[in-house]
Formats: C-alpha cells, structure tokens, sequence
C-alpha cells in the first residue's frame, strides 16, 4: 500500500470523521488500528476476478411511484428536536468567521 | 419455567380474564424492581405505557382485536417509539424525541402492542457482549448470573424476555450477530429475518446493507406471531421485499418432514467449542436424527476464514456515513453554538461518541479514503459476493445450515475485559456469516452447560423463515 499507518496518518483520519482524538484516544486506538488491518489485510487473499461488488445481499429492484403531493411531517414538527432556530429554521455555527 | 405464552395471553384478554391495564401495571412494576438489578431497560416508557393500555382497554371493550392485544413489547434503544427518547444508546442522541413510529412499532401498536421501554444495548450496535455502552449508560446483567454479559448488542432485549414472568416479546436489532448472539446467551429464542422483510423505517441505522429488524421472545412461536404482525412491504422503505403475506406462527409445532440439516465443519471441528456446548449440541444433532432428520456435513471454510474480515470492511463504512449526521444540529445532543462549522460538529461528536464508535469510524472512514477505497472496502463486497455463492452451495445439499450460536456459554465481565477489540470481533464468527448474507437465522435454546444457557442456530435460504419456524419451535419441544 505504500502508506505508513502512524500517528500523524491516524489523526488525518479522524480530521476526515470529524472527531478530535485525545492523545490518550490515540495511545490506545494506534496499536488496535494497526492490528486490525493487519488481519483484515488478508481479504486481498480472496479470488474475486469476475465477482461483482453485493452492496446488498439480495437482489433489489427500483421502487417507484407516482409523483403525488402527499402530507408530510410539519415544520414544527421537524424543528422540534433542535435547540437553536430561527424563523423555522435550523441554526447552525458559522461557516465563514 | 413456566410462563403464558402470547397465544394463550391474547384469548384472555379477549375473554376479559386478563385485564391489560392492570397487566401492564404488573410488568412495569417487574421492571422497576428487576432495572436496579439488571439494567436491561436505559428507558422505561411508564406513563405512555400505561396511557396505551387504558385507551387499548377501552378499545376492547368496544370490539378492538388484535394478533398482539394487550402484549408490553420492549422495544430496541435504536428504534424509534414516537414520543419516546431514543438514543441508540448513545449520548449524542440525548433527548432524541422521534416525531413517528418506527414502522415495525406502528404495526405492533396497531396489533395492540403496548410499549413498556427501551432496551440496553452497545452503542449503534457496536458489539457482541452489550458492554459498548454509551457514555452515560448502564451495562445490561444476564439474566442467569449478574456477574456475566447478556451477548449483544441487543443485551437488554433478551435479558429481559427470560427475566420476565408476564408474555413479553421485544423488537432486537441485528447487523452481524445482535438478535441470536444475546438469544443464545440469554436462553431465549432470537430471530434475525430475511434481510429486506421487515421495514427498516424509523431504524437508527448501523450498517443499511446489514441491518435487519427481528423478534426476540421466550419460545419461537411467540417470535412468529410478533413476526405475522409486522412483516411485509414498507413505503417507507425500499429495501422491503413485496413478498405475500404468510401466517408464520401457524408453523410453529408443525413438525419439519425429512428435511436434511447441514452441520458446519468448520465450526464444530473437534476443540473449536467449548466442551459443555460441544456436548449440548451434538445431543441435539442425535435427537433430530431419531426424529427423522437426515443430517449431512457442509463446509463453510471461506467464511470462517474471511466473513469478519469483510463484514467489518462493509459495516464500518456504511456505519461511518450514517454516523455523519450527529452533529449537535437539529436534534440528540447540542452545544453552545461557537467556533466554525467543523470545530463545532468535531466537538460535539468528540464527546457523545464512546470509545468504541470512534474507534469504528476511524475504521470505516479509513476503508472508504481515497487510495484505499479500492483494496479494503469495494474488495470486501466482492468477497462478500463469493461468501454467499458458497452458502448458496450448501443450500444445494442441505435445508437448513446448523451449528452452536456461540462457541462458549455467557462470559464473566472480568473475561471480557482483557478481551482485545479484535478478540471482540472475532466473537462474532458463527453469527457474523449470515447476517453479511442477509439469510434469515433464528438461535433456540438448545440446554444448559455450567447452569448457562447454549443457542443452537439454524440458517436458511433467503425467505426460508417457514422453515427456520418450523425446526426451530420442533428442537425447543425434543
């Protein structure tokens, strides 16, 4: 693979999962990390020439449907779970500081 | 023990002998006494219970029938009961009111279900011993001995359905092992169905290609019944399979004819199991043989070499992108609103995630990152193509696959500490093929070692679950 699993790679992961690691998280998560992708290395053991990817495990047909004008949940309804609104809407932090 | 089952519950409450609120008034008292204890529930329902089974009551009284009618069903942490806080057994879900019913519940309550509470589980799902819990959260006891783990990830599910005195069924959660895995540790009947037939609407999602909704309960004949009630083609979900309606629980003690059951080699090799469990289920394999059962031997050696590796390459990823909504917006947990859009989702996340689901969406986020994607994750599912080939070659031979559902009987908490992450994974390795292969499985409780219940597991082929009903409620009653 050419990628050296250390440290600085781990935490370039979790940049993109968006979780802050502590370095008592990553102290324990390295080893683990490493273990495990030294065991589930060996999938590249498997011939699979000719195999096609199951992103199910049954086969799936497209459902559709008439496109009809149904009731849906109200907006109340949907903001009614989130603590920062504002004129029915979500509210969020700030993209641009 | 000597329980009612919801057959007999349902014609005394239509008789008027059982009255369903002063019954749900008894179960939840159960429950407050038995929560201190066992912690099976992170959530017990009480008043909307109790407000369901007064307006049901007078339903009844006005003629109201139902396959469920009057039966507390336990519900899941990661499935959603309008009204009801639903977590998944995760902080970052604190204060999650679901504005609707998950499907599978709608249809329960229109049976005439009543919902006591939410079940104990791993967070998301995230393991096989329900000791994954969220921060915050209680680990869930066996049933048989508080000092030893329930199974998971739906512990609380299981433990409570053998604890309980009173006809009780529970909607359990399975992705690699969840519903027969806490079954089998807790003695009870667990049943993981088709993948696709029943609803996964209102599911707080682990892995979509995974995860499927199933019953657990005392005996599998209550397992069908709850089955009856709720299967079938969703709307809301369009995985569902448009199958016909089927009356499964009429199955139940019909006896399976010359039907052939294939043990797996590889599984129950001599020294793979544990000796008590060894012994319980080969004394099984003997009764079914004198019962008419012609018993043959399949090999299923790429799965045991290789079904963990991909189901954690396949279920890491799709659990990675549906973790990517928790972000201290719009409902679960939420903080000051400062800093910029990613400081603020990563701090959120940083603290209402508990270790192990980082250590998973590190995992699945690694498998799907651009110069890796190719090798680990779109390889697995190509390997998980060639997983199921060779089930569908022994579906060839046999009716239904057989083996222990468990190696081992309850483990000790104290064992399970110095377990490490992929010890815990590996635990997973007789319920884990399956569940990649979306075929129906349902584990029964086969006897005792050490006073400790043993699952034995039975596999069928996609919509095998007539089958898997039928042998399965035969081997509860030899």
């Amino acid at each position: 693979m050419g990628q050296k699993i250390d440290r600085e790679f781990l935490l370039r992961v979790a940049r993109n999962a968006r979780v802050n690691l502590s370095e008592k998280e990553v102290e324990t998560i390295l080893p683990q990390f490493l273990e495990m992708l030294g065991t589930f290395k060996k999938i590249a053991e498997v011939d699979v020439k000719g195999e096609k990817p199951a992103f199910h495990p049954v086969e799936l047909q497209n459902v559709f449907r008439e496109d009809v004008v149904e009731e849906s949940m109200s907006q109340e309804e949907a903001l009614s779970n989130s603590r920062d609104k504002k004129n029915g809407y979500f509210k969020g932090p700030k993209v641009v500081l | 023990m000597k329980t009612i089952s919801i057959n007999d519950f349902v014609a005394r409450v239509k008789s008027g002998e059982i009255n369903v609120v002063e019954n749900t008034e008894k179960i939840l008292e159960e429950i407050e006494k038995s929560n201190r204890q066992f912690h099976h529930f992170c959530l017990v329902s009480k008043d909307a219970a109790l407000r369901q089974a007064k307006e049901l009551g007078k339903k009844i009284r006005a003629g109201f029938q139902g396959k469920l009618l009057g039966v507390p069903l336990s519900v899941k942490d990661s499935i959603c009961v309008k009204g009801v806080e639903s977590r998944a057994g995760s902080k970052v879900l604190s204060g999650f009111i679901p504005q609707r019913n998950a499907t599978v519940v709608k249809r329960a309550l229109d049976e005439g279900a009543v919902v006591v509470g939410k079940t104990s589980q791993d967070e998301f799902g995230f393991g096989s011993y329900s000791v994954n819990v969220g921060v915050g959260f209680e680990v869930p006891k066996n049933p048989f001995d508080a000092t030893r783990s329930c199974g998971g990830s739906s512990g609380g599910s299981a433990g409570f359905s053998f604890l309980t005195k009173f006809a009780h069924a529970s909607f359990g959660e399975s992705t690699g092992g969840s519903i027969v895995c806490p079954a089998s540790f807790c003695g009870v009947a667990g049943f993981t169905p088709t993948y696709g037939l029943l609803s996964r609407s209102g599911l707080i999602d682990y892995g979509n290609s995974l995860d499927k909704i199933g019953p657990i309960a005392k005996t599998v004949e209550d397992a069908a019944i709850v089955l009856d009630s709720v299967a079938g083609a969703d709307p809301l979900d369009s995985t569902t399979v448009h199958s016909k309606k089927e009356n499964f629980s009429l199955l139940a003690g019909k006896e399976p004819k010359g039907k052939t059951i294939g043990v797996v080699k590889e599984f129950c090799e001599t020294g793979r199991l544990e000796a008590g469990v060894e012994k319980v289920f080969f004394g099984k394999i003997s009764a079914l043989e004198k019962e008419g059962f012609k018993v043959k031997e399949v090999s299923l050696a790429l799965n045991e070499k290789f079904a963990i590796p991909a189901y954690y390459l396949v279920s890491t990823p799709e659990a990675s992108t549906n973790l990517a909504r928790y972000c201290g917006m719009r409902y679960g947990l939420q903080k000051e609103l400062s800093g910029n859009f990613n400081e603020y989702f990563s701090g959120v996340r940083s603290e209402g995630f508990g270790l192990e689901v980082k250590r998973r969406l590190m995992l699945g986020t690694f498998a799907r990152m651009s110069g890796f994607r190719d090798a680990y994750y779109l390889r697995a599912l190509k390997v998980r193509s060639k997983l199921l080939s060779e089930f569908s070659l022994a579906f060839k031979k046999v009716d239904l696959i057989v083996h222990p559902t468990m190696p081992f009987v309850a483990p000790a908490f104290e064992e399970i500490k110095k377990f490490s992450p992929l010890q815990h994974y590996y635990a997973d390795l007789f319920v884990c093929p399956a569940n990649l292969a979306g075929f129906p499985h349902v584990s029964v409780n086969a006897g005792f070692s050490k006073n400790l219940p043993v699952g034995f597991m039975f596999t069928a082929p996609h919509f095998g679950e007539k089958e898997l009903i039928s042998a399965g409620s035969f081997l509860e009653a030899i």
